[in-house]
């Protein structure tokens, strides 16, 4: 049927933010070449809107700090759900990560005697994020594309091209994964500009396209966010792990409307900042776990005494985890002592000087000064929780970022599952970002020259059906009458956002979520008449007809697994089971395509497009355990895994 | 001033020509130009290209003109406007035209190719790098750079003149250059690579005359032509033989 441009490289990678470019870097120094595809311009990824800073127990500041500390914070943020051995490497390499970093021109804050400056974050015992201010994603994103070109330059030296080795397809959206049998054999993908279907042969495929938050109404996440990555590897066979863990991070603002969901970072609190409700009071004291009982501050003035002698003071409960502080939050709001536009009050004003507000987080004077008007060194932020983070995603390998089941496809960044378990901490997904992206790279690269001259081919009639699947929004009007007319699919993502916010939110309900089930069959068949206007460039209408495909399959794993956990653990908190459960500790649900065949409107709301499955996970290491103290764990594990 | 109906002009149109479109929207309270682009696209044309990502200032895709200005559609608000303004939005005048907002800004993406990369000192591995905070400070400040483009579209060096294009980098990657030549680290001058002198020669610099045309319409504050240009300028050539720098310094010299 069609003619499509074909291009044959060693490894392709999705996505072009901190995991992708990172990914691409290394499987290019490792001699494979690699092509970057990318929805956006080169450089404008979601990785630029991390604001706190990389998460490396580096110990610059505070020389108590080790990869093993880290690893126990990252298990503690976690609700011990974390995939043990992922939180081990990332603790380990992720120094070495930031440090090479460095090599490549980045400047990070320094320290006075001139190394790298770390920050205090929610979760993290020690100072431990490396950063630049309240922008360091935007240093880390320029960095690695600095990199890429460093690396370009290079081969443009020897080659006379600077794309013979790695190239980068800015704007451009990848629609499936192509398989010969079980293995990845490339990616069918449109240009965004030109509408030009175009497919890159590889027998090794990195996914790293981030998040799902464009589900979600209220939400920090960008346009990208659409669960792209989730959903190509569901629809290539791939399982999911653990969806029903989303992140909604405790401060977004909330005022005005159309800036509601926008981020405000955590060195707010790291550096001092403080919550308070209408009553003027500190209420997250009123909020310490039993879990962190002896680790927070009980008082204000320990709490403030902790930011200069951290050594004998306790620090305060407003550096809680994030899942601790956004129920926290929700919780006062609901109870009627929120501020006048539905959150409460973020307080740096009182606590430090102006000028010491502008220098230490710029973007954020900046953002509250040109968006909602308010001087943050003269008054409180308002803020409220906003949808983050997916913990859930691509099950892997730990060590080679390998998805399972599928051979050639790999997977790291938020999009790649099990690192974070139910809740990631601040700081913790720049570091991850880096050190898995490193690991897929590699190991994509050694897989796809281990192939040697025996690549699995790509099918043309995958390539068609494809095609075919990419082109249906233009031909909605032509369908049986009895469908019913087009839909606006502008229309069927707001309902889609309302959907998930209300009912699959960050309070869960069982009722709602089967109302949920129930509307998102509703979506999907109408989705399938979603309908656009006009032509194939650079036509925003037509992307998000495709986009509604992943961001329904994604929305259904989330609200199927939340149904599923009867227990409140981290970024899944069920009103109907408030507490944690030690059973649950060592279950991990996974999420299949019920018809990996096609089956793209299964429309029965009970079966659906996803099947449920429960498994084990794998005992964490005796050495690894033998880090907490006994009672410690008494807390998390399930009675069987404290007596093996 | 919340819930009025705005009066819109909006150019649509792509390589082949086009033209201002007129829509009436709803505006309210807090909103910004690309809340209201959004609206359009989601209420009446539902193909109106345009180029966007993280609507919050920090990412710097949705570079248009608003009114004839250089400016980030997410960070106009609505409220500098009156109601009874019509609001007009074209696409960036210096890049080609792709479709209705969207333009090509690949230009940029050559000219950052051609910047030579950072070089890191040979004796030091990673991990031993230590520089100090006020040694970095000029550094950072360029690399606040969002790569919004709105200063390479304002430049009269090119703004016009297609044809200097081939031979000027443009403020942002001059700034780059700059950026690399004050990083205390950076061994290019080791390895036989002066960075001043690639300003000059290859990039361009002596196009640029100061006109700060770009410091204005950056929407991090980056003082471009102050911090970057000048004390390039200065240093790439001996100040005698650059009149326009010596008048530069007194124009600083006034204004601090």
């Amino acid at each position: 049927m069609s003619v499509v441009d074909r291009q044959e490289w060693d490894v392709v990678v999705v996505g072009a933010g901190g995991a992708g470019l990172r990914a691409a870097i290394e499987a290019r120094e490792r001699g494979a070449r690699t092509a970057v595809i990318c929805k956006s311009l080169f450089g404008k990824a979601h990785t630029v809107m991390a604001e706190g800073g990389i998460a490396a127990a580096m110990g610059n500041v505070n020389s108590g700090d080790n990869w093993q500390v880290h690893f126990r914070d990252t298990m503690r943020g976690g609700k011990f759900l974390n995939q043990w051995r992922m939180a081990e490497l990332h603790a380990q390499e992720a120094p070495q990560r930031v440090w090479e970093l460095e090599t490549w021109g980045a400047l990070f804050d320094r320290t006075k005697d001139g190394r790298i400056s770390q920050r205090n974050f929610g979760g993290h015992e020690y100072p431990r994020l490396a950063h630049v201010g309240d922008r360091t994603g935007l240093e880390l994103i320029r960095t690695l594309q600095q990199k890429i070109v460093a690396l370009q330059q290079e081969d443009h030296r020897e080659t006379g091209d600077y794309e013979s080795r790695l190239k980068v397809y800015q704007e451009c959206t990848v629609t499936r994964i192509l398989k010969d049998g079980s293995r990845v054999s490339g990616v069918f993908a449109y240009d965004r500009e030109t509408g030009r279907f175009f497919v890159l042969e590889a027998p090794a495929v990195v996914i790293a396209t981030g998040g799902i938050g464009k589900s979600f109404k209220v939400t920090s996440n960008s346009w990208e966010y659409t669960g792209d990555g989730h959903a190509l590897a569901l629809l290539a066979g791939a399982p999911l792990l653990n969806m029903e863990f989303v992140q909604f991070h405790p401060t977004g603002m909330v005022w005005p409307p159309s800036v509601k969901g926008i981020l405000v970072t955590e060195s707010v609190r790291g550096d001092g900042g403080v919550l308070r409700n209408s009553e003027g009071k500190r209420f997250m004291f009123d909020y310490i776990p039993d879990v962190f009982k002896e680790k927070y501050a009980q008082s204000e003035d320990e709490g403030d005494r902790w930011y200069e002698d951290p050594d004998h003071n306790r620090r305060p409960p407003e550096l809680l985890p994030r899942d601790e502080v956004a129920r926290a939050i929700n919780s006062e709001v609901k109870a009627g002592r929120g501020s006048p536009h539905g959150g409460v009050f973020l307080d740096v004003s009182t606590r430090m000087p102006g000028e010491v507000i502008r220098r230490r987080l710029p973007s954020m004077y900046h953002q509250f000064k040109e968006l909602a008007d308010v001087d943050i060194t003269a008054e409180p932020m308002e803020v409220g929780p906003t949808c983050h983070y997916v913990m859930g995603g691509i099950a892997v390998e730990s060590d080679t970022a390998a998805a399972r089941g599928v051979p050639g496809l790999f997977a790291a960044g938020e999009v790649a599952g099990g690192m974070h378990g139910s809740n990631r901490l601040g700081g913790n997904s720049l570091s991850d970002l880096l050190v898995f992206g490193r690991r897929a790279g590699w190991h994509a690269a050694d897989y796809a020259t281990g192939l040697g001259p025996h690549r699995p081919p790509v099918d043309d009639t995958q390539v068609d059906t494809a095609a075919a699947e990419a082109l249906r929004p233009f031909s909605a009007e032509g369908l049986e009458p009895a469908g019913g007319p087009p839909e606006n699919p502008y229309t069927l993502h707001q309902e889609l956002q309302q959907t998930m916010n209300d009912l699959v939110g960050i309070i869960r309900r069982e009722a709602e979520m089967r109302q949920a089930l129930e509307k998102l069959a509703q979506l999907r068949v109408r989705a399938r008449r979603a309908g656009v206007e006009g032509h194939r460039q650079f036509n925003p209408g037509w992307h998000l007809a495709l986009d509604l495909r992943n961001m329904l399959l994604v929305s259904e794993c989330v609200a199927r697994a939340a149904l599923e956990r009867t227990e409140s653990r981290g970024g899944h908190t069920r009103e109907d089971h408030p507490a944690m459960d030690r059973k649950w500790r060592p279950v991990n649900l996974l999420c299949r395509l019920t018809d990996p065949t096609e089956g793209l409107a299964a429309t029965d709301p009970v079966r659906g497009q996803i099947d449920l499955s429960r498994e084990s996970t794998d005992p964490i290491r005796p050495d690894l355990l033998a880090l907490f103290d006994k009672e410690e764990l008494v807390k998390y594990l399930a009675e069987e895994e404290l007596y093996e | 001033m919340s819930g009025y109906t705005a009066q819109f002009k909006v150019w649509r149109g792509d390589v082949q020509g086009g033209g201002l479109e007129d829509f009436k929207v709803e505006v309210n309270e807090g909103e910004v130009v690309l809340d209201i682009i959004h609206r359009i696209q989601a209420t009446q044309a539902p193909d109106l290209a345009v180029r966007w990502n993280c609507k919050a200032g920090k990412c710097g895709s949705c570079s248009a003109e608003i009114n004839g200005r250089p400016r980030l559609l997410c960070m106009t608000r609505m409220s500098v406007f009156t109601p009874e303004e019509t609001i007009t939005v074209t696409p960036l005048r210096a890049f080609p035209v792709v479709r209705d907002l969207v333009t090509d800004v690949g230009f940029n993406y050559t000219k950052a190719r051609e910047v030579p990369a950072f070089v890191p000192p040979e004796k030091l591995a990673a991990g031993e790098y230590r520089m100090m905070q006020e040694d970095v400070d000029r550094s950072q400040e360029f690399r606040k750079c969002i790569e919004c483009f709105l200063c390479q579209d304002t430049c009269h060096v090119v703004r016009d003149h297609e044809e200097n294009k081939t031979a000027f980098a443009g403020p942002r990657f001059l700034m780059r250059v700059a950026e690399l030549d004050m990083h205390p680290l950076d061994a290019a001058a080791e390895a036989g690579l002066d960075r001043k002198q690639t300003a000059q020669d290859e990039h361009g610099l002596g196009y640029c005359n100061i006109t700060k045309c770009c410091t204005e319409v950056c929407p991090e504050g980056i003082k471009i032509t102050d911090n970057a240009l000048i004390p390039l300028k200065e240093r790439a050539v001996d100040r005698k033989y650059d009149p326009l720098v010596w008048l530069g310094s007194k124009i600083r010299r006034r204004s601090s």
